[in-house]
C-alpha cells in the first residue's frame, strides 16, 4: 500500500476480494478527492462493508487482488464505538498516540465531551460512546476516514444528533469521507457523492448537489429519494409522493 | 381479609378518598422483585466462619467433643502463645511462607510466559498448549518420586514441586482469558496502528487480566497445598514438619494450631488477591461489586 498522490484521497483499481463466507467484490474502481464525501450505499452483502474492510486492510481473511491508494493518515469508525473497557474515555481518544493530552482533551471537547476524560466507557451511554470514537478518529487528523455504519447501533434521536456532529467535524477538519451506510436519508444529507454497490460491483454513482435551503434543496431531496429508491429496488409508499413529504432534518438551514 | 379485598378491588373495602373516588383506584406501585443480590456488606464474608467457630465452641464447652479428637478453640489459641513465646511458631512459619512464596512467585512467571507464547503464536500454541494439558492430568503426588530422584530432597525440590503446581492453574486462565479476547479489540488496535508492544500492553495484558488473577487465586490455594506435601513428607522445618512431629508425640493441641495457622493462611491470601482483583479491575460493572 503506498501513499497516494495529493490529487485523490483514495485510488482503487480492479479490486477483487473473495471469501468463504462474506462479501465479495468483483473489480472495483473507485476515485475519491480529498476532502470529499462519498457515502457507499447498497443491500446488505452487496460487499459495501467488505469494500470499506479491504481499504481499512484489516480483511486478513480475504483473498484478492487489485490496487488500493490511501493517505498515510486514516481513521476508522466502527458501528460499534469499540472502545477498550479497561481504559478511561481520554485514554482511549490517546489509544496509540504517545502524549498530547491536550489534543485529546480538545477533540472531547469538539465532540461535546469536554469534562468526561476521567469517565469509564461503561458509564457512557451508545452516542455518547460513539462520540468517544469520533474523537478518537479525528485526533489523528486523518486525511480519510472510513465508516461502517457508525450510527447503525444508535436510536433515531441520536443518529439525527450525531449527523449534524458529523457533517461539523467535517466539514472543520476536511477529510476525505467513504460512509458505509443503509440508510439512504443518512447519505443523501451528509454526502457530496452517493455511491452504489449491487454484487460487489459499483452500480451507480451520483452526484448529490443539495441546495443548502429553500423548496430547490426538498425538491432534490424528494428526487435523490426517489431515484435511490428505484435503483435499490425499494418499493415506495402506494402514493409515491407522501413519502417525500416527510419533514428531512434539514442541515443546510441549521448551519447555513 | 383485607389483602384479599385489596386484591380484588371489592367495594366493600373502605375508600381511601372519602368524596368521589374516582373510576380507576390509584394503588401504590408494588416494589418490584430485584433479582442482583443487592450491595454486600463489608465483612460479610466473615459470616461462615464466625458461624463455624461458634459451633464448634459450644461443643467444646459443653464436653460433647472429645479434646483428644479435636482440642478446643482456646487450647488452640493458648497453644499458639505458647509455641511462639518459645519461637518455634514463627521459626516454622518463616520457613513455611518463604516456601510457599517462591514457589508461587516462579510458578506465576512460568505460567505466565508459557501462557502468552501459547496464546500469541501458534507456534508456541502448538508446542506448549499439548503439554500443558498432559501434566494437567498427572497429579502432583505422582510427581513426587522424580522430583526426589532428580532433585535431591532439600529446598530445590520443594520449591520446584510448588512451582509445578502453582503453574498449571495460572496457564489455564490467562491461556483462557488470551484466547477470548475481543477480535474487534484487535481490528481497532491494527487501525490505530499499535505496535506489537502497545498492543501487548494496551489489549493483551489487561484484557487478559481477569482470567490471570482467577487462575491467580486458584495458584495460591494449589501453593499451599503442594506445601503441605513437601513439608510432611521429608521436612526438618515448616509447619508441616511441626504437625508431623506433633503427630508423633499425640500433640492434637500443636496439630491443631497447625491446621489453624493453614486456615489464616489460606484466608488471608485469597482476601489479598480479592483486593487485587478489585484494585485492577476497577473498570469492570460486574453483579458481585
Amino acid at each position: 500500500m503506498s501513499v497516494g498522490e495529493e490529487s485523490l484521497a483514495v485510488q482503487v483499481r480492479g479490486l477483487v476480494r473473495a471469501f468463504t463466507s462474506k462479501g465479495v467484490l468483483n473489480g472495483i474502481d473507485l476515485d475519491v478527492a480529498p476532502g470529499e464525501f462519498v457515502a457507499l450505499l447498497g443491500r446488505s452483502g452487496s460487499g459495501k462493508s467488505t469494500l470499506l474492510r479491504a481499504l481499512a486492510q484489516i480483511d486478513h481473511e480475504a483473498e484478492g487482488t487489485g490496487e488500493i491508494r490511501l493517505p498515510e493518515r486514516l481513521s476508522v469508525i466502527f458501528q460499534d464505538a469499540r472502545l477498550l473497557p479497561w481504559m478511561r474515555v481520554l485514554d482511549n481518544v490517546l489509544l496509540g498516540i504517545s502524549g498530547g493530552r491536550d489534543r485529546g482533551r480538545a477533540a472531547l471537547a469538539e465532540v461535546g465531551l469536554g469534562g468526561r476524560e476521567r469517565a469509564w466507557p461503561h458509564e457512557l451511554s451508545g452516542g455518547e460512546q460513539q462520540r468517544v470514537a469520533l474523537a478518537r478518529a479525528l485526533v489523528r487528523e486523518p486525511k480519510l476516514l472510513l465508516a461502517d455504519e457508525p450510527f447503525g447501533a444508535l436510536d433515531a434521536l441520536t443518529r439525527v444528533q450525531m449527523h449534524t456532529l458529523l457533517r461539523r467535524l467535517v466539514d472543520v477538519h476536511q477529510p476525505a469521507v467513504l460512509l458505509v451506510t443503509h440508510d439512504i436519508d443518512e447519505a443523501i444529507l451528509l454526502a457530496d457523492r452517493i455511491v452504489l454497490l449491487e454484487d460487489g460491483k459499483l452500480a451507480a454513482d451520483i452526484t448529490v448537489a443539495l441546495p443548502r435551503t429553500g423548496i430547490a434543496r426538498r425538491a432534490r431531496i424528494a428526487e435523490l429519494r426517489a431515484l435511490l429508491h428505484r435503483l435499490l429496488g425499494v418499493e415506495e409508499f402506494p402514493d409515491g409522493g407522501s413519502d417525500a413529504a416527510i419533514p428531512l432534518p434539514s442541515l443546510g438551514e441549521r448551519h447555513g | 381479609m383485607n389483602a384479599y379485598a385489596e386484591r380484588l378491588y371489592l367495594p366493600t373495602a373502605a375508600p381511601r378518598t372519602p368524596a368521589a373516588a374516582p373510576a380507576v383506584e390509584a394503588r401504590p406501585a408494588r416494589p418490584r422483585q430485584r433479582l442482583s443480590p443487592g450491595t454486600p456488606a463489608r465483612y460479610g464474608s466473615l459470616l461462615g466462619p464466625a458461624l463455624l467457630l461458634f459451633y464448634w465452641s459450644l461443643l467444646s464447652a459443653t464436653g460433647w467433643l472429645d479434646p483428644r479428637i479435636l482440642p478446643a478453640p482456646w487450647t488452640a489459641v493458648t497453644t499458639g502463645i505458647e509455641l511462639i513465646r518459645e519461637g518455634r511458631l514463627q521459626e516454622h512459619l518463616g520457613i513455611s511462607a518463604w516456601r510457599a512464596m517462591t514457589g508461587l512467585g516462579f510458578g506465576v512467571v512460568v505460567g505466565t510466559a508459557l501462557a502468552l507464547l501459547s496464546g500469541l503464536s501458534l507456534l508456541g500454541g502448538y508446542v506448549i498448549d499439548g503439554l500443558v494439558q498432559i501434566k494437567r492430568g498427572v497429579p502432583i503426588l505422582a510427581l513426587i518420586p522424580f522430583m526426589i530422584l532428580w532433585l535431591g530432597i532439600g529446598e530445590t525440590m520443594k520449591i520446584t514441586l510448588i512451582a509445578v503446581a502453582v503453574f498449571v492453574p495460572i496457564y489455564i486462565n490467562t491461556h483462557n482469558a488470551l484466547r477470548a479476547i475481543d477480535l474487534r479489540h484487535v481490528e481497532l488496535a491494527e487501525t490505530v496502528g499499535l505496535s506489537r508492544w502497545q498492543f501487548l500492553r494496551h489489549v493483551v495484558v489487561p484484557g487478559s487480566l481477569p482470567g490471570f488473577l482467577t487462575g491467580l487465586r486458584f495458584a495460591v490455594t494449589s501453593s499451599w497445598l503442594a506445601l503441605v506435601v513437601v513439608e510432611q513428607l521429608n521436612a526438618t522445618s515448616g509447619i508441616g514438619y511441626m504437625v508431623t512431629l506433633a503427630r508423633n508425640y499425640a500433640q492434637t493441641d500443636v496439630m491443631l494450631v497447625g491446621l489453624v495457622v493453614y486456615a489464616l493462611l489460606g484466608f488471608g491470601s485469597d482476601a489479598l488477591v480479592r483486593l487485587l482483583e478489585r484494585r485492577l479491575l476497577r473498570w469492570r460493572r460486574t453483579l458481585g461489586r
